[in-house]
């Protein structure tokens, strides 16, 4: 095998491991390790790996599994996500994680927290609402005091000291994960045809649970070996994808859009492992945790899920198409996803004044039925093809 | 047509007085505050003398009179999914409309946002979609979820100086005028008062038979401590007048006024959790109130403020006593907290069952509501009811479906009741989804 299908196929094996089988084998690997999970989209990875606690993004199951038991604590009109996670959880597939963080995404990953602290009474379960306001030094101070707190608790159960010397080196760490991230983000854009869709998203995927300097190796063994594919470009127009921040797509509708004529060139379907704006800084008073709390309240990259403090979400949008030199967006939300629906058309009305032309379609987590969206990019990459609309 | 108690009429008042004072807000040069209704802060908006607008009482007033669903296409049309919370629709498809109100007068628009969500997400969400509407002023108060079921004293500091250096502000700004602490604090004061009469109508229902009827009935009652009336004289009127009705029926031994008179052979006493259809109100009532099921306690009275459960403002500390308000609102509570509660009430108010309304539109209550059902079960050993429908689009609600549910779940605490459960034809899992 060549050094790419060698990392592809790993990636395969680790995005196939459900049950969470090597964050076990990290854990067993070293002492006083913590597996924390966190769910969609904010997620104090800094703190979390300064105390020792590897952060797992869980982003539900996806088509891995067939959800049943979870179906039964969820009505038909509210999204797949927390079935999936339900189901995942009682299956025991999260049974190497200590706890959870559940952040204030939308009313159901809220209320899901609940329903976790009734179901797995044995995970360390914290809620974190990070500041919405615009109010900016009572959000620093409240946010301060969660991290703080959660910082404290989680290095009392790992044995090690809650020390600013740990925080430091847990910036440094995810900076250059971060900045590996960056790289990988730039490539795809410069040369979507050597790095397709599919395989970024597995090595995105593999940052959910990998410590973030293996990820950082691994990202920079991939795009070298990507990038000297050698590929030719094909006559496909470039998009974003947008809304599919939570609640994932399944891989192969990902690869449905692509092969109906589309280079997925931006997306935030991993967003939480991204770096959302400039990384942490620690100033000259030498306070990490003020940097982390900072790096979060001036976080630049716009989300359905935080407040549109100035109203900008749509011309930022505009600004994205450009950066990433898209021909159009590609609107996929969750089915039932309020944060993402709720955006959509507010968003578009912003297109529809830049002539940047856009599709949407919906889906959940399981579909197997690919052929109505497949048919759909085709005819949007088509249309924008032969006459720059759609 | 329900028979109107003095109260009713008098709410009806109220509420056309408060329609005609926002008909004129704009000539009299009063701000328009638009806000929502749990965790709102009345009193604050009351000092600066400004006229509050809750587009959740326009989009129910609206679906009572059925004017919602063509208001909700009408979003629809226009890009809305028809996935998401119908409220949102409701208002958005009125503005488009017009922005004309359930009575008929037309809604000014708004000098303020003032975006407080507690309890749910969608809140802010709206609001962005109002604000590209409107480009006017928002205030933005972000009272964080009680996740873990303590309020601390981190949250509350965090609300408190959110209200000093965000909220009030911008009120000061819009208003002209200076906040005046004393005068908040009289509101506060009159606010308390209202609330124990409140407090003590809801738990009147402790008697048999009852007298009211704290979900159907409950919604009026309601009516005006969650909006724009709190820390006024009129509240407390109007909650005098209400607290003095009931003690009249409790000494006469009279249950509440429904769809069809006085319930007073009441053979169900119920709990319910979620907010009501309002598209088709009474029907939704009659189909309880004609087999004898009376609400003696419900959970949608406490998403304005959980006074039934012993929460009152408090003069003496005016901006804490409001952080604590909108932290305590009952959809800002976990889960865990929210199913207790329901279990108590069940055992407090010597239930028969509970039944769970679960709403398409709101994720805030929805979502999770069939493990509350299990959980709520487990604690009382009771098994409850769960039927579904949406707030204001009357294309979910089936009248017939809702009915056959409601009645084989009466029919089987009936048999449970008379030691026949294990015989019974309807077993709770029949009743679910
Ligand atoms: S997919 Fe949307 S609605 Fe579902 S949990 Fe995620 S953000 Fe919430
Ligand atoms: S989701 Fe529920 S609480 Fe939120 S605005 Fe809609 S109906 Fe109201």
């Amino acid at each position: 095998m060549t050094t790419i299908d060698t990392i592809v196929h790993d990636l395969e094996a680790r995005f196939d491991d459900v049950a969470l089988g090597h964050v076990r084998t990290w854990k067993q690997a070293g002492p006083n390790r913590l597996a924390i999970g966190c769910l969609p989209v904010f997620a104090p990875r800094e703190v979390l790996w300064a105390a020792n606690a590897l952060p797992v993004f869980v982003r539900g199951a996806g088509d891995r599994i067939e959800t049943i038991r979870g179906d039964a604590y969820y009505q038909s009109y509210i999204c797949h996500l927390p079935r999936s996670m339900l189901e995942l959880g009682l299956l025991g597939h999260l049974d190497a994680l200590d706890g959870m963080i559940f952040p204030n995404t939308c009313d159901v990953i809220r209320n899901l927290s609940g329903v976790w602290q009734s179901t797995f009474p044995q995970h360390v379960v914290r809620f974190i609402d990070p500041p919405q306001t615009a109010e900016p030094a009572s959000a620093a101070a409240y946010l301060r005091h969660e991290l703080t707190t959660l910082f404290r608790d989680l290095c009392a159960r790992s044995g090690v000291a809650p020390t600013a010397a740990r925080l430091h080196a847990a910036i440094a760490d995810l900076a250059a994960a971060h900045a590996g991230a960056r790289d990988l983000a730039n490539a795809r854009r410069e040369q979507p045809w050597n790095l397709p869709i599919d395989e970024v998203y597995l090595l995105r995927r593999a940052a959910d649970s990998m410590p973030p300097p293996a990820w950082t190796e691994l990202a920079r063994a991939y795009i070298a070996a990507a990038s000297a594919r050698g590929r030719k470009p094909e006559d496909r127009i470039r998009v974003c994808l947008v809304g599919a921040f939570c609640e994932q797509p399944p891989r192969a509708l990902l690869r449905a859009a692509e092969r109906a004529g589309c280079y997925i060139v931006d997306d935030d379907l991993t967003v939480g492992v991204e770096p959302n704006g400039p990384d942490p800084t620690v100033g000259d008073d030498g306070d990490p945790m003020a940097a982390i709390v900072d790096a979060w309240l001036h976080a630049t990259r716009p989300s359905a899920v935080r407040y549109d403090q100035h109203g900008q979400a749509g011309r930022e949008l505009v600004e994205r198409v450009k950066v990433n030199r898209a021909d159009g967006v590609l609107f996929a939300a969750p089915s039932f996803c309020d944060p993402a629906l709720l955006d959509q058309p507010r968003l578009t009305r912003v297109l529809d004044q830049h002539a940047v032309p856009y599709t949407a379609f919906k889906y959940s987590e399981n579909t197997g039925q690919f052929q109505a969206i497949r048919e759909q990019a085709g005819t949007f990459a088509d249309s924008v093809k032969l006459w720059g609309t759609a | 047509m329900i028979k109107k108690e003095a109260s009713m009429e008098a709410q009806k008042e109220l509420l056309a007085g408060y329609f005609a004072r926002l008909g004129r807000a704009r000539e009299e040069k009063r701000p328009v505050v638009y806000t929502f209704v749990p965790g709102n802060l009345t009193e604050l908006m009351a000092a600066f003398d400004v006229a509050p607008v809750y587009p959740e009482v326009n989009a129910l007033q609206s679906a009572m009179r059925q004017r919602s669903t063509g208001f909700i296409r009408e979003a629809e049309r226009a890009g809305h999914s028809e996935d998401v919370c119908s409220y949102v629709k409701c208002d958005l498809g009125m503005l488009m409309k017009g922005n004309v109100g359930p009575t008929g007068d037309a809604i000014p628009p708004p000098d303020l946002l003032l975006l407080s969500f507690t309890g749910c997400f969608t809140f802010m969400k709206w609001f962005e979609l109002l604000r590209e509407q409107y480009q006017c002023e928002v205030a933005m108060l972000h009272v964080p979820y009680v996740g873990d079921g303590v309020v601390t004293d981190a949250m509350r500091a965090y609300v408190v100086e959110q209200l000093q250096r965000e909220v009030i502000p911008k009120l000061e700004k819009v208003s002209g005028k200076r906040l005046d602490l004393d005068r908040l604090r009289e509101s506060l004061a009159r606010s308390r008062r209202a609330e124990e009469d409140l407090a003590w109508v809801f738990r009147s229902a402790r008697r048999r038979p009852s007298p009211i009827d704290a979900y159907f009935g409950g919604v009026y009652y309601i009516g005006p401590i969650f909006t724009s009336f709190r820390g006024s004289e009129d509240a407390c009127r109007y909650y005098a007048m209400l607290r003095a009705e009931v003690e009249e029926r409790l000494a006469a031994g009279l249950g509440p006024t429904t769809p069809d008179g006085s319930l007073d052979d009441q053979r169900f006493r119920l709990v319910i959790e979620g907010p009501p259809n309002w598209t088709s109100f009474r029907d939704f009532w009659k189909i309880f109130s004609d087999e004898g099921a009376v609400a003696v306690a419900s959970t949608y009275t406490q998403v304005g403020g959980t006074y039934e459960r012993g929460f009152r403002h408090d003069p003496a500390r005016p901006l804490e006593s409001l952080a604590d308000y909108c932290l305590s609102c009952y959809t800002n509570l976990p889960l865990p907290q929210r199913s207790r509660m329901l279990a108590d009430m069940v055992t407090e108010y010597e239930a028969d069952g509970f039944v769970i309304h679960s709403v398409k539109s709101c994720n805030s209550f929805s979502a999770g509501q069939l493990h509350m059902l299990r959980e709520v079960e487990r604690m009382t050993g009771i098994p409850g009811g769960f039927i579904e429908s949406d707030l204001v689009d009357a294309r979910y609600y089936g009248h017939a479906n809702i009915k056959n549910r409601i009645e084989s779940y009466l029919q089987m605490l009936a048999a449970r009741r008379g030691g026949l459960a294990a015989t019974a034809g309807a077993t709770p899992a029949e009743v679910r989804p």
